[in-house]
């Protein structure tokens, strides 16, 4: 046939019994898939037009609505799985590339699932992170190789003072930051959530490569200002407002490819905010077309270092990629304050699908292996490793630090806290929760107070629930942790594994 | 020492006063004098007590408790006749005289009675402005078999009459002197809509006449005859043909009168320490910028607020009246402010909407692009809106297009305005 | 709306300022949930299921919503501090409650004069000309410990300010 009628993906079912006819998932939905018939005084239901966001769920006071996943309709199998049919069913009609949002969701080994902590027991109190102070503060930026001091008498004793300067360093009072998202892939009130949670708990938040719109101006200095391929948005009050800078190279969703925000999103806001004429689109080129080999790299990053007058950490974020450790050392040695790797897990408001699923490498490889390279090379204290790539929890976050990151970025499991319902439809602009639109219709819905206020808990939580992890070792601060990989070991992993993650396996001893 | 305040009238304003004082100072002594008997009630519902729409019960608007409560010393029954500004007394008609420290003159309005040939006391000839007119029309009809009426004068007086006299299946036939009824509140178009109304519930109504002579029949009235020559054979007559402020207290002494007591800003008269506020004060008018009477219960209960915390000590400002009536005649709803019926000039603007197969009419009169006038029948759902827009002198022109629309509300106004209402305290009446 | 009978004459300090509702129409979704919500606190049952499908009468609510695009608000009494309405009543069915400031209404001493409409400048009375009487105004839930529209809204849009102003939340009394 040249239509196939797709079967929904969902089924919506509404109680009857419990259904008072409000209409307030008609008026909700973004896309239309609820409508009200006054004549015969009906609710209906089109579950074609459904994403499975459940916004209509969650508000309907009744509790009248389930939706869930519609699974007889195509059989399946393991080779040939209902995804693969839908979309070579899709690329039949379309001809074109398919697009999606969120992180992958491929069934790649999850290797933080297999990697478990330590306790103390006997021979190593733990700690009660209520009795006793834990320290989570971390620095982000280029640590110095010997510290030097000298003194002075004065008043008949020794007064000592630090001989090194040391490099601009990021102060986070957790090892949490909020990862990049672009004002035009993300709305406003998103970002001022996320920025006003980043202030109040004293950490970061990150603008993309979106610039840095004026209404988040008085959150600019917890912001990472971010210099991508587009350039948008870059001037000098830019530079100059953050508090750090990050050249973006790549991002885990989409390795190698450039981004792309279409015309019809360019709207006042944001052509202002990045600084290009309302209504084109605003293209991402796949490489900076200023830096094709890593000298190229170390010109921009000093280049960006003098225009902040050496003031702020400039940073380096790539996806993590096959040779991703010697990525990271020519970085390093070429000025970066601290590098960012992205893992296959990250997420991002529009991406081809298969690019999504298929390029980049787990992070929790990607950081072993960094920060393997750069102590055998004796230059791990050079530059801070932040890792991104889909953490879903605090025992992601205290693996990842464990395995050898400073910091971890979060962006996926911030918008969740948002409200987010990982549909996965970011790309069409019409997310309900408020989050991936530029819809006011939409993006009212994210009260940037309750956002905030959400934020904050997600960070507040994890943060405790670190602490309650860190005491349950007997460490009392994660720089203790930081790189330890003898507090992990692995379950389920074969020899070759455990050796790039460089953990032994459950049951073995030191 | 106690400051005694003297309040002449037991109506919203003299009402309103005593609550202003009692809030701000609660150790005064407070006294109203009313010439009426019943504990107090809302005039504007004589005549619903009139057509049976409503007990006696239901026209009192603060009942005995609220006396004692605030300790009001409340006298019934009693007439002031004379004020001693000089000494700060008064004399009441039994020759007792009451001191005051502070005086608030509330004696409301009374009807006109136009000379009439024939007309001295003659039995079924009634005015219709008080309780007693109300409860006196109520016995004549019962004990007289009354089946027909005629109503002079087809101003909102006659006109609420009338609606009463019909809900108890009277025929009326109104004669009004002007060209239409309604002739001091409405415009042309919106007097047509209600006369045909009218009409339609049975009544006559005759234009352009008067009546020159009242016939008696076995002791009462029988009949009119109209200036026109046409007779009128009826049972009852009601004068209402206007109401004037009652300003006699005010003669033989210094207070400045005009058509009301004169009153500034504070509801001062030209003499210390006396005070005038409702339907006898001709104070400041919002939107000449002189002074004017403005009989209507809203403003009187304002104004007598005002004139009790000045009265108390509390310097407050009136800002001014203007008229403002909702009425309901012959089952439409209508509501109107302001200058309903501009003069034909240039500096006015007027917007207007009509459907006269669903009797809807509005009307909404501009100067300098700020409402003036408004005139809604048939739909008065969220009137006050306008009457907001009015208070607050707002220029309309970014959305005079919009002003007459079924939609029209706060999201069609300015987001300034619609936020100060949100957070604000309201507007003054 | 039914309001305490006595309270009804007794003067009101002047200074008792009530507890607010304010809307921050940056936040209205415009789901129109203040209105069931309002609808099932005054009904008999206060049960939203039997509210709308029951026998029980369905009251009005004491909300008026206005929508224009992506901008809505819902709009209800305010009870200001100084209420026209109050001055307009001609029967006094319009009162102020000496406890809470608030700005109530006797449904059984309501004439239907709509005075209290023509003087409203939010407009927010609604008349029900079915029963010749004014037919909803928000009484602020005084029978509930919340306003039930301020519980209940799904994006905080609609907040509760006390006496001075400051945001109250749902477990704050």
């Amino acid at each position: 046939m040249a239509k196939a009628k797709r079967n929904s993906e969902f089924i919506i079912e509404r109680d009857k019994e419990k259904c008072v006819k409000c209409q307030a998932c008609v008026r909700v939905c973004a896309n239309n898939v609820h409508s009200f018939d006054a004549g015969g005084d009906t609710v209906s239901s089109d579950p074609l037009l459904c994403v499975g966001c459940h916004f209509c769920e969650d508000i309907c006071p009744t509790g009248a609505l389930r939706i869930s996943r519609n699974i007889s309709d195509i059989k399946a199998n393991a080779n040939w799985s209902r995804e693969t049919v839908r979309s070579i069913t899709k690329q039949a009609e379309t001809g074109g590339i398919l697009l999606t949002g969120m992180g992958s969701d491929v069934h790649l080994k999850d290797y933080f699932r297999h990697i478990i902590l330590n306790a103390a027991q006997v021979t190593n109190p733990s700690i009660d992170p209520l009795r006793e102070p834990m320290e989570l503060k971390t620095f982000i930026g280029s640590k110095p190789g010997k510290v030097e001091y000298g003194f002075n008498i004065a008043g008949g004793r020794k007064k000592y003072f630090l001989k090194t300067s040391l490099p601009p360093q990021l102060m986070l009072e957790t090892p949490i930051m909020f990862s990049a998202m672009s004002f035009g892939s993300v709305s406003l009130n998103t970002l001022r959530s996320i920025a006003q949670a980043a202030a109040e708990y004293g950490t970061y938040w990150n603008t993309g490569e979106g610039g840095l719109p004026e209404e988040l101006k008085p959150f600019a200095n917890r912001a990472i200002v971010q210099v991508a391929s587009g350039r948008f948005g870059v001037d000098i009050d830019y530079l100059e407002s953050g508090a750090a800078v990050e050249i973006k190279i790549g991002q885990g969703a989409k390795p190698g490819i450039g981004g792309h925000l279409p015309g019809e999103k360019v709207s006042g806001q944001i052509s202002r905010t990045r600084m290009i004429p309302e209504g084109t689109d605003a293209l991402s080129p796949a490489p900076h077309h200023d830096i094709y080999s890593i000298e190229d790299l170390r010109q921009l990053i000093y280049a960006l270092k003098e225009a902040v007058c050496y003031r702020k950490p400039v940073g380096v974020k790539i996806a993590a990629v096959h040779n991703v450790a010697a990525i990271v050392s020519g970085i390093v040695r070429a000025g970066a304050d601290y590098v960012a790797i992205d893992g296959i897990r990250g997420g991002t408001g529009a991406a081809p699908t298969v690019i999504r699923d298929n390029v980049g490498i787990p992070i929790e490889l990607a950081i072993a292996v960094v920060d393997q390279r750069l102590r055998e090379e004796g230059i791990r204290h050079q530059a801070s490793v932040i890792a991104a790539g889909g953490f879903r929890s605090s025992a992601d976050v205290i693996k990842a630090i464990a395995l050898g990151a400073d910091a971890v970025y979060i962006g996926t499991a911030a918008l969740v806290a948002l409200g987010c319902h990982i549909c996965q439809k970011c790309y069409t602009g019409k997310c309900n929760w408020g989050i991936a639109t530029q819809d006011p219709y939409l993006t009212r819905r994210l009260n940037p107070e309750i956002g905030a206020r959400r934020a904050f808990n997600l960070l507040r939580a994890w943060s405790v629930e670190i602490k309650e992890m860190l005491g349950g070792m007997g460490i009392n601060a994660i720089e203790s942790l930081r790189g330890n990989r003898e507090q992990l070991r692995a379950v389920g992993l074969d020899e070759k594994e455990r050796e790039i993650l460089g953990i032994k396996h459950a049951g073995e001893t030191w | 020492m106690t400051i005694e305040y003297l309040i002449i009238g037991n109506s919203t304003a003299g009402i309103n006063a005593a609550e202003a004082i009692r809030e701000t100072n609660n150790t005064g002594k407070v006294t109203i004098i009313s010439d009426e008997r019943i504990v107090n009630y809302s005039r504007p519902l004589i005549s619903h007590y009139l057509g049976g729409k409503i007990t006696e019960e239901k026209m009192i608007f603060r009942d005995r408790e609220f006396y004692s409560d605030n300790r009001i010393e409340l006298q019934t029954g009693r007439k002031a006749v004379s004020i001693n500004p000089g000494r700060k007394t008064i004399v009441l008609s039994d020759n007792t005289k009451i001191k005051f420290d502070k005086l608030l003159i509330a004696t409301g309005g009374e009807p006109i009675v136009p000379p009439i040939e024939g007309k001295i006391s003659m039995p079924g000839i009634f005015t219709f402005t008080k309780y007693d007119d109300a409860r006196q029309m109520l016995d004549y009809m019962k004990k007289n078999k009354v089946k027909q009426a005629v109503v002079l004068g087809a101003g909102l007086i006659g006109l609420k009459c009338t609606e009463g006299l019909l809900a108890q299946g009277i025929t009326v036939s109104i004669v009004e002197l002007a060209d239409r009824v309604l002739a001091n509140t409405f415009d042309r178009a919106a007097s047509e809509i209600l006369e045909k109304e009218l009409m339609r519930n049975g009544c006559r109504v005759l234009k352009n006449d008067t009546i020159v002579r009242v016939e008696k029949s076995a002791g009462k009235f029988a009949g009119a005859v109209l200036k026109t020559g046409r007779k009128l054979k009826a049972d009852m007559l009601v004068i209402a043909i206007g109401v004037v402020p009652r300003i006699g207290l005010a003669k033989g002494t210094q207070i400045k009168t005009s058509r009301g007591i004169i009153v500034n800003d504070r509801m001062q008269t030209s003499v210390r320490d006396i005070y005038a506020a409702g339907d006898v004060a001709q104070a400041a008018d919002f939107l000449s910028g002189g002074k004017s009477v403005t009989a209507i219960w809203p403003v009187a209960a304002r104004q007598g607020r005002v004139a009790g915390y000045n009265m108390a000590g509390k310097s407050t400002e009136y800002s001014g009246s203007f008229a403002m009536n909702s009425v309901e005649l012959a089952g439409i709803p209508t509501i109107s402010f302001g200058l309903t019926n501009p003069p034909e000039s240039p500096e006015y603007e007027v917007l207007v909407r009509t459907e006269p197969e669903n009797r809807f009419y509005r009307k909404i009169v501009l100067k300098n692009n700020r409402i003036v006038g408004f005139i809604t029948l048939g739909r008065i759902e969220r009137a006050g809106i306008f009457l907001g827009l009015i208070r607050e002198r707002l220029n309309v022109s970014s959305y005079k297009n919009s002003l007459l629309s079924d939609s029209f509300g706060f999201l069609l106004l300015p987001s300034e305005y619609r936020k100060h209402l949100v957070t604000g305290n309201g507007i003054e009446v | 709306m039914q309001g305490k009978h006595g309270e009804m004459n007794k003067t009101s300090k002047k200074n008792m300022k009530p507890r607010r509702i304010v809307l921050r129409e940056e936040y209205c979704i415009g789901c129109r949930l203040c209105e069931v919500h309002c609808i099932t606190q005054h009904s008999m049952s206060r049960n939203i299921i039997k509210a709308y499908r029951g026998t029980e009468p369905r009251p009005e609510s004491g909300i008026y919503f206005e929508e224009s695009g992506p901008v809505s608000f819902a709009l209800q009494c305010r009870h200001c501090d100084d209420p026209p309405c109050l001055y307009s009543c001609l029967t006094g069915a319009l009162y102020r409650d000496r406890k809470s400031g608030q700005v109530l209404y006797n449904k059984d001493k309501c004439v239907g004069c709509w005075m209290c409409i023509m003087s409203c400048p939010l407009g927010a009375i609604k008349p029900d000309f079915k029963n010749q009487r004014a037919g909803s105004k928000c009484d602020l839930c005084l029978e509930a410990e919340f306003p039930a529209c301020v519980a209940n809204c799904p994006n905080e849009a609609i907040i509760l300010l006390d006496e001075n102003g400051q945001r109250m939340l749902k477990n704050d009394d």
